[in-house]
């Protein structure tokens, strides 16, 4: 089965999760995760493959829904319960002007969706 | 000797359905509103929210799949593709993977060329960045977010920039007919992201390939694959390899450059959509949606040239739009009259309809009052020229073509005996052209049918007057 | 001759709504009961902290507002603090969702008002749902009320020792492995995990989307019995994996198991269980013998498999269901290098330790080169475990009894190997996996601490289920809390 996971491993994963995890913080979750990993190696033993697809196809479909509203309303506006950031001078202001939600300038014009 | 390159390609179009709420949620999908007004929890993905799906959207998406021939699965099942992005509120896209909604189609892009299509998904699509609104911010407004789109992946099968835009203008067309979308990729509800390789001719496997985005408009897709195109067949020709990577078409500059680079490439993560159990589809709804498929295109233009003899170029001009063609042929239905009926409505009709800048769905005339002028014209009350204005009457009063006709004193007199009273009259009155014209002298004819249009103010029947003054000089 | 609110309190949800309906107590009075003892044992450094946040003033307004014939009516409730309410916080016991006050009512908040009950707390919970004794909480942990140097369990832990310390008579949970049962266990209540499907997830974050729960904590089987019925029922208008099912009726008057068959799977009673555990069981398979039940041993040959596919699967599904905690659009935002910087600021101080271990697993084994091996793997001996309870049904048993867990509460701090806590749901994460119902209710104490038995029944079983539980709960009479 799987190789353990190595430190380096742990820091791709984080970055892919965008957990921020500090460098010191790393060896304690490597062997964390090594050990919660091994407790799995036992499954590689069972023989299963193709259960979950038999069961699946007994399921019901999904119920849809007509294309008509209203939606859930918001009983208090985006924002009261956006979060706080700072002007470029540094005042503090809800991240929310016009409607629109505020992020700090994203360095790149890329189209939505590409980041690893 | 230098190597011969070809170039392949394959296209990934971005198609927003039609629907009047989003894909899983019941928040309008109407463009142009105010920022983030058009959300609620599930696509503001406030904790505890959750999708439901539009059955509209898969109603569309299953047009859209069997228009272009694929086949559509009773089961598909949703994913999740996980990835960061401000305008991706969940954090993920609630896309299709393992098991899509359609596979395995082909579009005629003409020229006897048919392009594979490899699959058809659904989706939802992400909001919208403004990046220079606010100084230091990006700006994000979600109202798209959510928005049912279907993904249409070609097989690598296009073999040229040229090809490219057939297979574009043909999807558009059919997806148009279908009314599955308004497909402008002005307002952003098609999209193109193309992926391009070279390879020597007569290679058998493909070469690293790069995708284009940023792509705004069909001719900027073919000039754009012709750029990277020629940079690809450039470094192959060095001896070098192309680096996989995401290229952005600037229209201004006319270039193709790379995306600034990322730490690696993308993992997704898909895993089965937990929130959604499988889309089950009945076969006999899959066969029910078949059925309401419109007749398309190609199968019309055909049809127009087999039953009414119309040549190529009008049936394309006729079926350049489905409300056309429906227009046209109950004008021709009405009229009894297809070739009249097709050159009324390519001439008049679509005239007025360029000048007034609207679409066949809003012009003033009726298709089966077009018909009963033409009619008209047919059974000799109008001539062409009355019915045009007739027609321009119709047009700012409304009313039918007979009623306007006859309160304007439009209508011509085929009666024969009316007609042969004035003939007579105008032999009388000239007898000295009458007797030369019935002496043989043909030319005389026009002259004496001249007379008999201005003592009836007009309306005398050309054709009838010319058939009785020939009958009177005995030929 | 009307009983004091403090009794009136203990008497049980159904006596209240009565009284209330009837006018012999008005609402109010029962309210500030709640809140008079809420106030007794649960602030102060060895207060119970079971609540995270509560407002009187507010409760009060929704007495003013409530309907007055409601199954429900005057009934005061707890909400766990991952449940959506407009009123009060819904933190999720993080801080990522520090002051989180929820713009929109979840499916089972707006049925228990409309049923006329008044939400007075928000109970504490490990962090995300992720947890076995509250600890993990980032608002301190709570404490059990029959001992208070010991864990309520969890993740449900606040909701539970509400209903034990008499704050409220019914409560609201939420399970994903055992959050449900394994603190009713713990606290000496009655713990119930519907089957999936059966109550509306739309509010409830989520944890792990194809395990998650709503549970239902009540003193007596007859108050679970009433909650259930008020927030059960088909929301597949808002929730595409709710059944669409009516609410079932769950009370009943029989006491008699005639013609039931319970099986009693052998690898829940393993020799390694307690001996005094053992003997509980023991006790209250006699006392389901009594009732006329049939008790047969059967296999439930996955068993010793569903911890390590619960531990692939729930850390898969959170670490697409925890990314939109982003500090975008709501709860804390903290600053960084641009965007990136941002998202990984908030994340990481926002998240505590077990959340971020379980977002890193499930990344891991979702992640490309994986997927097949822990992921999908994991799916098809689900499936397999799944199996193995409809095999039994279909021998004609009509559901299971077992331990809810090997043995009592655990002092606070006891426990630091992660595994280790995950331990705690050896006897319970089954069920979630296999979608069934199942309920835990008190059947005696070890060492003075409250210990559980479980009641399994087959997917929309819960009729047969209470039924079970009805009878062993009366059956047991006193001998459960002694």
């Amino acid at each position: 089965m799987a190789a353990a996971i190595s430190r380096d491993d742990v820091r791709h994963i984080a970055g892919l999760a965008r957990l921020g995890v500090p460098d010191d913080k790393l060896d304690t979750l490597v062997s964390e995760l090594n050990g919660i990993l091994a407790h799995m190696e036992v499954l590689q033993k069972v023989q299963s493959a193709g259960a979950a697809a038999e069961a699946d196809a007994l399921r019901t479909g999904m119920p849809l829904r007509l294309d008509e509203g209203p939606s859930v309303k918001l009983v208090r506006p985006i924002s009261a319960i956006a979060p706080a950031t700072r002007s470029p001078d540094g005042a503090p202001m809800p991240a929310v002007i016009d409607g629109f939600f505020l992020v700090p300038r994203l360095a790149t014009h890329e189209d939505a969706g590409d980041e690893s | 000797m230098s190597i011969t390159y070809e170039m392949i390609v394959g296209l990934e179009v971005h198609v927003q359905l039609k629907t009047r709420t989003k894909a899983f949620c019941r928040c309008s999908t109407s463009f142009g509103d105010h920022p983030n007004t058009n959300t609620c929890p599930v696509c503001l993905a406030l904790p505890g929210a959750l999708p439901v799906l539009n059955a509209r959207a898969v109603e569309l998406a299953a047009r859209a799949a069997l228009a272009l021939g694929l086949e559509v699965h009773e089961r598909s099942v949703f994913a999740r593709k996980n990835y960061f992005y401000p305008d991706l509120p969940k954090g993920y896209q609630i896309s299709q993977f393992d098991r899509p909604l359609a596979e395995r189609g082909t579009l005629a892009i003409g020229g006897g060329r048919s392009i594979g299509i490899t699959r058809i998904h659904m989706e939802e699509d992400a909001g919208k960045s403004v990046h220079d609104r606010f100084a230091g911010f990006t700006a994000i407004d979600l109202n798209r977010a959510g928005v049912p789109l279907i993904e249409i992946v070609s097989e690598p099968e296009i073999r040229s920039s040229a090809e490219a835009g057939a297979y574009l203008r043909a999807l558009k067309e059919i997806l148009l007919y279908a009314e599955v979308s308004d497909c402008s990729m002005e307002e952003g509800s098609l999209r193109v992201d193309a992926n391009v390789s070279a390879r020597p001719v007569g290679e058998p496997s493909y070469r690293t390939r790069t995708e284009i985005k940023n792509l705004n408009s069909f001719s900027n897709v073919e000039r754009a694959l012709e750029i990277e195109y020629a940079r690809h067949c450039a470094v192959h020709e060095a001896g070098g390899s192309i680096v996989q990577q995401t290229m952005l078409f600037d229209a201004h500059k006319n270039e193709v450059r790379g995306a600034r680079s990322k730490e690696g490439s993308h993992d997704y993560r898909y895993f089965p959509e937990p929130d959604l159990p499988p889309l089950v589809l009945a076969s006999a709804w899959i066969q029910g949606v078949r059925y309401g498929l419109p007749e398309f295109p190609a199968a019309r233009r055909a049809r127009y040239a087999a039953s009414y003899s119309l040549g190529v170029a009008d049936a394309e001009v006729l079926t350049a739009s489905r409300a056309v063609g429906d227009y046209f042929e109950k004008v021709a239905s009405a009229a009894g009259d297809p070739k009249a009926a097709a050159n009324w409505v390519m001439g008049e009709v679509l005239a007025s309809l360029n000048e007034s800048g609207g679409d066949i769905g809003e012009f003033p005339v009726k298709a089966e009052s077009l018909g009963e002028l033409i009619a008209l014209i047919r059974n000799g009350s109008l001539s062409n020229t009355a019915a045009k204005t007739v027609l321009a009457t119709m047009l700012r009063e409304g009313g039918t073509a007979a009623t306007i006709a006859a309160r304007d004193g439009r209508l011509q007199i085929g009666d024969d005996s009316a007609l042969i009273a004035w003939i007579d009259e105008v032999w009388a009155e000239h007898p000295d052209e009458s007797a030369r014209f019935a002496g043989g002298e043909r030319k005389l004819q026009g002259v004496l049918v001249g007379f008999v249009m201005k003592k009836s103010k007009g309306r005398a029947d050309p054709k009838k007057v010319n058939q009785l003054l020939g009958a009177r000089a005995g030929t | 001759m009307t009983a004091t609110p403090e009794a009136l309190l203990q008497s049980g949800a159904g006596a209240i709504a009565a009284a209330v309906r009837e006018g012999k107590v008005r609402s109010r009075t029962v309210v500030e009961a709640s809140f008079a003892r809420a106030a007794e044992v649960d602030a102060g450094p060895s207060g119970l902290n079971c609540i995270l946040s509560s407002d009187m003033n507010g409760s009060l307004q929704l007495v003013d507002s409530a309907p007055v014939g409601g199954a429900l009516a005057g009934v005061p409730v707890v909400l766990k603090d991952n449940i959506a309410t407009t009123m009060l916080s819904t933190s999720c016991g993080s801080k990522i969702l520090e002051g989180y006050v929820s713009p929109y009512e979840s499916t089972v908040a707006r049925k228990l008002r409309e049923a006329g009950a008044i939400l007075v707390g928000k109970g504490n919970m490990d962090e995300f749902a992720m947890g076995s004794s509250t600890e993990f909480s980032a608002y301190g942990p709570a404490r059990n009320p029959i001992d208070r140097s010991r864990v309520p369990g969890g993740s449900s832990g606040g909701s539970a020792a509400s209903v034990a310390a008499g704050i409220v008579p019914i409560a609201l949970g939420s399970e994903t492995g055992g959050s449900v049962r394994q603190p009713a266990a713990f606290c000496g209540i009655v713990g119930v995990k519907p089957t999936y499907g059966r109550i509306s997830r739309f509010g409830l974050v989520a944890f792990a989307s194809s395990l998650d729960n709503i549970g239902v904590f009540g003193r007596t089987v007859d108050d679970a019995a009433r909650a259930m019925e008020v927030v059960s029922g088909d929301d597949t208008a808002n929730d595409a994996t709710s059944a669409p099912l009516d609410a079932p009726g769950l009370r009943t008057d029989s006491r008699d198991l005639t013609g039931v068959v319970i099986g009693r799977p052998k690898e829940y009673f393993p020799a390694s269980l307690p001996a005094a555990m053992q003997a509980h069981c023991d006790r209250a398979l006699d006392a389901l013998r009594a009732r006329g039940a049939e008790i047969r041993d059967v296999s439930l040959p996955h068993t010793d498999l569903a911890l390590p596919v619960y531990y692939i699967i729930a850390p898969a599904e959170c670490s697409a269901n925890l990314a939109r905690f982003d500090g975008v659009r709501y709860g804390l935002r903290l600053e960084g290098e641009g965007l990136r910087g941002m998202y990984e600021a908030t994340r990481s101080r926002g998240f505590g330790a077990e959340v971020t271990r379980r977002i890193l697993l499930g990344t891991y084994v979702l992640s490309a080169g994986y997927y097949d091996a822990y992921y999908r793997k994991a799916m098809d001996v689900r499936a397999l475990i799944a199996r193995d309870f409809t095999d039994v049904w279909a021998s004609g048993v009509h559901a299971l009894f077992t331990p809810t867990t090997a043995a009592p509460a655990f002092t606070i701090g006891a426990i630091s190997d992660p595994y280790e806590m995950y331990l705690c749901d050896l006897f319970t994460v089954s069920a979630n996996l296999a979608e069934v119902p199942a309920m835990s209710i008190p059947i005696g104490r070890v060492g003075g601490l409250p210990v559980g038995g479980q009641v399994i029944a087959p997917r929309f079983g819960e009729q047969v289920m209470f039924r079970i539980s009805y009878a062993l709960e009366s059956e047991l009479g006193g001998a459960a809390h002694a």
